[in-house]
């Protein structure tokens, strides 16, 4: 039981990590109806800057540039090629993004070679016990800081002038613009909150028990898109939902390895992919996506 | 074969006199590219030969998912575990049951052309497998459903040792034909030693041809108008009578089959599969080679498929005299690297400036 609550807990605070990811790719798709290849990627950014100056500057200071490094990383992917597009076919968008994709990972890549980059976080391998149950010190600060962010991100959207325009561009980008919203620069802080989210994230997927930033991060981060499809690519709950569906089955099934040998090694990384074959089988929008209605 | 088709190819239409089309430059032109490509395999070395060979994989490949994301604009990323299912069903039907460093393979043994055509309807049966899926979804929901296909097909290489060899991956038969067996012992053809490679190119040739032509049928008939009717209002499409859950499942279906005959040829050319290579980023280079070349067109995926999968091999081959480039290793911009940043950069700039791709450089909907 103790095993189970360990590996319950330490999969929402990873998912709660996964929904920031999520929550900034399902943010691009609201405000601009483009679907985010480049996400990982974005997240690769942020996390590298972090990587490369934690040493000369100290852990908080290095976090806040790589924030804002991917913050402007995104904004200038939406400036340079998204705002470029003059057709209107928007799954084209979205292979463009792989192509932004392609560009950025490789040169990330290409400069982290085969290290394992450390971000210099404050928490180490630092354990916590309470009442039998050990958790790690990252995995808390995760869904602290996740758990904040989150809030903090949908309060403003509710409450804040950025968040009624960026909902009412969602709603309808028309009539949105005759009423004085500039969409361009909705969208542009769109992938501007996206990329600073996905640096947070890029923090808490490299932390203990990971190794540290390397090639691979980017396959976690791609944990993000079954997580915002299984919640419904256009709901900032169904992002959180989703993440937290994510996380929960890759701990658990990483954890009850042993008994589902049967099913091969790494079955882990496999799970939230089947998870959300079997969501969509079910429910083709996902679990809180809005059905498509359409006049004719 | 190839002859025969390109012929078929530019036919005249009905009413029209056989010569006219002969007097045409266009049929002059196709006719000399085919006999410049018959020729190819008697002047170029092994590693030209082992290029193309791979560049006529990828076209077929290409070619099934331009008819899936190009024409009927779902987007599949997936395409990368058909090419993997058509390559290891071929060598696990193909193969002999043996023992390999330890670890038991078995085989089915049938005769290799059987084993091929097999593999190819195999891959059709994983695609069908999926159509509940590929049937509902569009666009990038199902280009991200299809993304949990890659991470399959991974975990099932990698662990379903006695088909797939594992990790090291299983050897490939050589593909053999009324006797004849295109494998590595030398076979001299007018003066010219035949290896593998060579007897390869005069069997890749024609698939690409009737892959190309069979592809250019289907776009060009009623399948085809009701492909792009579904990519271009789904609704319409529905409305005016066309099946569109079928439709979609059975353009899906079909270009996994394409894909699982460039899996085929593939394996022959490496003569070795390995679960490494079908991963994500093999996918996402034939999304680059489609729209690079051209969404939605026979020509395009097959220009785009060349520039794609050529483009490596030729940094490789001149990486000592070019510029920024330098060899893997030494700390410069590897090949493969140089050839990822040119060709994520071509998908971007193709896009935003050349939006029919290199081979409609007019608009899509305009006249041809």
């Amino acid at each position: 039981m103790t095993t189970f609550i360990e590996l319950l807990l330490g999969g929402l605070a990873i998912g709660s990590v996964y929904a920031l990811i999520a929550l900034g790719f399902v943010v691009i798709f609201k405000a601009t109806e483009v679907v985010n290849f480049a996400h990982a990627s974005l997240l690769l950014a942020g996390g590298y800057v972090t990587a490369v100056l934690h040493d000369d500057i100290g852990f908080w200071p290095a976090l806040g540039v790589g924030v804002a490094g991917a913050a402007v990383v995104g904004a200038a992917v939406e400036f340079l090629v998204m705002r470029r597009y003059r057709g209107s076919d928007h799954s084209v968008l979205a292979i463009v993004t792989i192509g932004v994709d392609i560009l950025i990972t490789t040169e990330l890549t290409r400069r982290m070679g085969t290290e394992v980059l450390s971000l210099g976080d404050p928490w180490g391998d630092g354990v916590v016990t309470v009442g039998g149950i050990t958790l790690a010190q990252t995995r808390i600060a995760a869904f602290v800081v996740a758990g904040l962010l989150i809030t903090l991100f949908l309060l403003a959207f509710r409450y804040t002038s950025w968040g009624v325009s960026m909902r009412a561009a969602a709603e309808n980008p028309q009539t949105a613009a005759l009423m004085g919203i500039r969409l361009g620069r909705v969208s542009l802080s769109a992938w501007a909150v996206a990329g600073a989210l996905a640096a947070v994230a890029a923090l808490f997927l490299t932390v203990f028990p990971t190794p540290g930033l390397e090639r691979a991060t980017s396959f976690a981060a791609l944990k993000a898109f079954p997580a915002a499809i299984l919640g419904g690519l256009d709901s900032t709950t169904g992002a959180l939902v989703g993440g937290l569906v994510v996380g929960v089955t890759e701990s658990l099934a990483t954890g009850y390895q042993g008994d589902l040998s049967f099913l091969g090694r790494g079955i882990g990384d496999l799970a939230p992919y089947l998870v959300m074959l079997v969501v969509l089988l079910v429910r083709p929008a996902g679990l809180f996506g809005t059905k498509e209605l359409a006049r004719v | 074969m190839s002859e025969a088709t390109t012929d078929g190819a530019a036919a005249p239409g009905p009413g029209r006199p056989l010569t006219a089309g002969l007097r045409r430059p266009r049929t002059h032109l196709r006719l000399a590219g085919a006999l410049l490509l018959l020729a190819l395999p008697f002047y170029l070395d092994r590693f030209w030969l082992q290029a193309g060979l791979f560049a006529m994989a990828a076209a077929i490949g290409a070619i099934g998912l331009n008819l899936l994301t190009g024409s009927t604009g779902q987007l599949s990323m997936g395409h990368a575990f058909f090419l993997a299912v058509g390559a290891y069903g071929y060598c696990v039907l193909a193969g002999e049951s043996s023992t390999q460093n330890g670890h038991a393979l078995s085989g089915l043994g049938l005769p290799t052309w059987l084993a091929a055509v097999l593999a190819v309807l195999l891959a059709g049966a994983a695609g069908g497998l999926f159509s509940p899926i590929a049937g509902r979804l569009r666009g990038a929901y199902l280009g991200i459903a299809t993304l949990a296909l890659i991470f399959i097909g991974q975990h099932v290489l990698f662990n379903a040792g006695s088909l797939t060899g594992g990790f090291n991956g299983r050897p490939v038969p050589p593909f053999s034909l009324f006797g004849f067996t295109f494998d590595d012992t030398e076979t001299v053809v007018a003066a010219v030693p035949f290896h593998s490679f060579e007897k390869l190119w005069y069997a890749a040739l024609p698939a690409l041809a009737v892959s190309a032509y069979f592809a250019r049928g289907v776009l060009r008939g009623r399948p085809g108008r009701a492909l792009n009717a579904i990519r271009d209002h789904r609704i319409a499409a529905g409305v005016t009578g066309v099946p569109v859950a079928r439709y979609r499942a059975g353009v899906f279906v079909l270009s996994s089959m394409y894909a699982g005959l460039a899996g085929v040829l593939l394996a022959l050319v490496f003569q070795r599969t390995v679960p490494e290579y079908f991963g994500m980023v093999l996918s996402l280079e034939y999304l680059a080679m489609i729209v690079i070349g051209g969404l939605g067109s026979v020509a395009g995926a097959v220009v785009g498929a060349a520039f794609v999968s050529l483009l490596p091999q030729v940094l490789t081959h001149y990486s000592d005299s070019l510029p920024l480039v330098s060899a893997p290793g030494t700390g410069g911009v590897a090949p493969g690297e140089a050839s990822r940043y040119l060709y994520g950069a071509a998908v971007v700039a193709v896009v935003l400036f050349l939006p029919g791709g290199l081979t409609r450089p007019k608009k899509p909907g305009e006249n041809r």
